[in-house]
């Protein structure tokens, strides 16, 4: 094992490379621009392609075409970039393409985008948050194998923090459940067969292997969406036994939210937290066991209040659930604003725990 | 007045009719389409399957087909292919491409597709010289949805949304496509054919044959834009179709070849068929005043020549 210091860009696309990922389209934007460049240098040292697309939609259908031959291919952008994508997304994830797509987002607004999805349709993405470089390097290597097992787009969540800040990791290959073979893939090798392929987010095939046609189609992809949620719950907890308040939180202010719970812990406040993982398939059920008998549930998160709602949903109306977090940004509105700070969500959490309004 | 009008059963052949020859392309998985009768798409589909036979890659050809009424050749077209979103086949075709550097690789999309919702993945993947070959349906018309302007429709042409024709004024001026890829210096080969009379038909068929010979030698883009009927979009009777493209649609997107590299296959050059050197290389000072120079299209337009 050999340990290197990287920015989280540079890990990220290390550990892509490391997962067997040869294609990549993007199309710069801050703070993804340098997982860009990370991999426009990587990828064809290791005999792949890299392309500066003309736009965020050209980024998505590239690395569509690539996924058809069986490659392992994804894309990214900051949450804008990924709004122009939504219309692919969705219809990717119909035609069960194992796309993985990285949010370098800027804060934590995107969490409805990447959960509920901004296009159309009855779709999921596989949405995993990580907390740091060392955790990011790990969760990028399970998307490209979870997209690959479930034939299904996986998100991963990054943001300003993790892009550009510098741990020292460790990204050799892990090692997976092998996978089925991808026999579903294009290669151009069966023209003129009668046996030739389609990918295809309609579900029809050829007139002499019609499959179901598109309804059918879709009642078979979506219940997918069942087995994922049985089967991909990552959750982190701390603290838990005899806590009688909770701190929910994820991604990077996460581990913001961990130091504050175990200080407060050793000065003897009875506060745990729980850390979701993967944002969908969302880990309700880890949200309402520790929900049980404590006095509130708090949701640290830096937007305007949108985990909150999945939180109410684990929590069931067994406590009080109170959002803490808020809109932080600096001045450019890329960044990291003033709200991630260990004293000022410390300040939050004891005014919860005090009985007190949270400061504004 | 009363007009008579009988219905032809066209399901099945005449009781009298019986086959003299198979002709079905060996890349059609049925004879039969859902096109409406008089449409030209059937036909230039069948110009493209031919020519991949004729060229034997089919066991190394993929397709990457758009959203307009061809959609449904999806199904009928026995290749491996991808189907793209509406405006969305080139950089479909593009990471199929670069994964695949050694197959070949075309798009099928019509004008609404590729020049209304896409334009800018043709022209980029035309700009990058992608060495993919890009096939455009051309009718003027969202046929699939029933008849709506698109940006080739031409000044004039009655459409649902163009009710007394399209004015320059109020919608604008058509794009000739082709002519715009030509300037780009990533595209190899561009030309356009019809399929409105079996003149045309063997013409444009040798352009598909040398788009994707230019493909198979590397060159760059190839593109080949092909004018279809679509009596039912432009609401004209099926049997006027050819007529009426010949003189709307035809007048302004002229047929010919626009571009092609000097270094052509010889065996085309022997056919006479599509002389090279009306445009060597092509350049973009040719099209730089945006009209077609009658010159420039060896044997003419749609008005003279096609019928060679
Ligand atoms: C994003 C998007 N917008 C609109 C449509 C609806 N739509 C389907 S086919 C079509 C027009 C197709 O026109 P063209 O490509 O010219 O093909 P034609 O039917 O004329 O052969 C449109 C607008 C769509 N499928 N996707
Ligand atoms: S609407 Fe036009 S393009 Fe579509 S099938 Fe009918 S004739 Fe062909
Ligand atoms: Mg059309």
């Amino acid at each position: 094992m050999t340990r290197r210091l990287m920015e989280g860009s540079e890990a990220m696309a290390e550990a892509a490379v490391a997962s067997g990922c040869r294609f990549f389209a993007g199309y710069p934007m801050t703070p993804f621009t340098e997982l860009l460049e990370h991999l426009a240098r990587r990828l064809p040292e290791v005999g792949g392609v890299c392309i500066n697309a003309e736009s965020e939609l050209e980024a998505v259908g590239m690395a569509w075409g690539a996924l058809a031959t069986g490659a392992r291919a994804a894309t990214g952008s900051t949450g804008q970039g990924l709004s122009l994508m939504q219309e692919s997304f969705s219809e990717i994830t119909l035609a069960e393409l194992p796309l993985v797509v990285f949010n370098m987002a800027r804060g934590q607004s995107d969490y409805f985008q990447a959960t509920r999805g901004g296009g159309h349709g009855d779709y999921r993405h596989i949405v995993l948050a990580p907390m740091d470089i060392a955790e990011a390097v790990e969760l990028t290597q399970l998307a490209f194998h979870l997209a690959d097992r479930w034939r299904n787009p996986v998100l991963v969540y990054g943001d300003y923090l993790l892009a550009h800040t510098a741990e020292a990791v460790d990204v050799s290959p892990m090692t997976f459940a092998p996978l089925p073979p991808k026999d579903w893939a294009v290669d151009g090798s069966l023209g003129g067969t009668s046996r030739s392929r389609t990918v295809s987010s309609l579900g029809v095939g050829k007139v002499n292997r019609p499959g179901g046609g598109i309804p059918a189609h879709f009642e078979a992809v979506v219940p997918k969406q069942a087995a994922i949620t049985a089967e991909e719950v990552r959750v982190e907890t701390g603290f838990l036994d005899d806590a009688q308040h909770v701190v929910v939180a994820f991604g990077t202010p996460a581990k913001f939210v961990r130091y504050v719970v175990g200080q407060l812990r050793a000065e003897g406040v009875h506060v745990g937290f729980v850390r979701p993982i993967s944002l969908w398939p969302f880990p309700y059920e880890a949200v309402a066991a520790a929900a049980e008998g404590v006095r509130s549930v708090m949701v640290f998160e830096i937007n305007g209040g949108q985990m909150v709602d999945d939180v109410r949903i684990g929590v069931q109306g067994k406590a009080p659930v109170v959002s803490i977090g808020g809109i932080s940004t600096d001045g450019s509105g890329f960044g990291v604003g003033p709200l991630l700070d260990v004293e000022v969500i410390r300040g939050r959490v004891e005014a919860v725990v005090s009985g007190q309004e949270v400061p504004a | 007045m009363t007009a008579e009008r009988s219905i032809v059963p066209t399901g099945s052949p005449p009781a009298s009719a019986h086959r003299v020859a198979e002709l079905t392309p060996d890349l059609l998985l049925t004879e039969e389409h859902q096109m409406c009768p008089g449409c030209g798409e059937p036909l230039a589909l069948r110009v493209l399957l031919d020519t991949l036979s004729q060229l034997g890659v089919a066991q190394r050809t993929v397709a990457v087909m758009g959203i307009g009424c061809y959609t449904s050749f999806s199904g009928t077209m026995d290749l491996d292919l991808v189907q793209a979103l509406h405006g969305r086949a080139p950089s479909v075709a593009t990471g199929v491409k670069r994964m695949l550097p050694d197959r070949v690789v075309f798009t099928m999309q019509g004008d609404g597709d590729m020049v209304n919702e896409g334009l800018q993945e043709v022209v980029h993947t035309a700009a990058r010289g992608e060495s993919v070959t890009a096939v455009l349906l051309n009718n003027g018309v969202f046929g699939e949805t029933g008849g709506h302007m698109t940006a080739t429709s031409v000044i004039g042409q009655r459409t649902k949304n163009t009710l007394e024709g399209r004015d320059a004024e109020y919608h604008g001026h058509p794009i000739r496509i082709g002519d715009l890829l030509a300037t780009l210096d990533g595209s190899a080969y561009v030309a356009r054919g019809s399929v409105h009379n079996a003149g045309a038909v063997a013409r444009t068929k040798r352009m598909v044959r040398r788009a994707f010979e230019s493909q198979l030698r590397g060159e760059g883009f190839s593109f080949v834009e092909i004018l279809t009927m679509c009596p039912t979009g432009w609401f004209v009777p099926t049997a006027e179709g050819p007529g009426y493209m010949d003189d709307t649609l035809g007048q302004v997107h002229t047929m010919g070849e626009l571009k092609a590299r000097p270094g052509g296959g010889p065996s085309d050059h022997a056919s006479g068929a599509l002389a090279p050197e009306a445009r060597p290389g092509g350049g973009p000072s040719d099209h730089a005043s945006g009209a077609l120079a009658p010159e420039a299209r060896p044997g003419g337009g749609p008005e003279g020549g096609v019928g060679r």
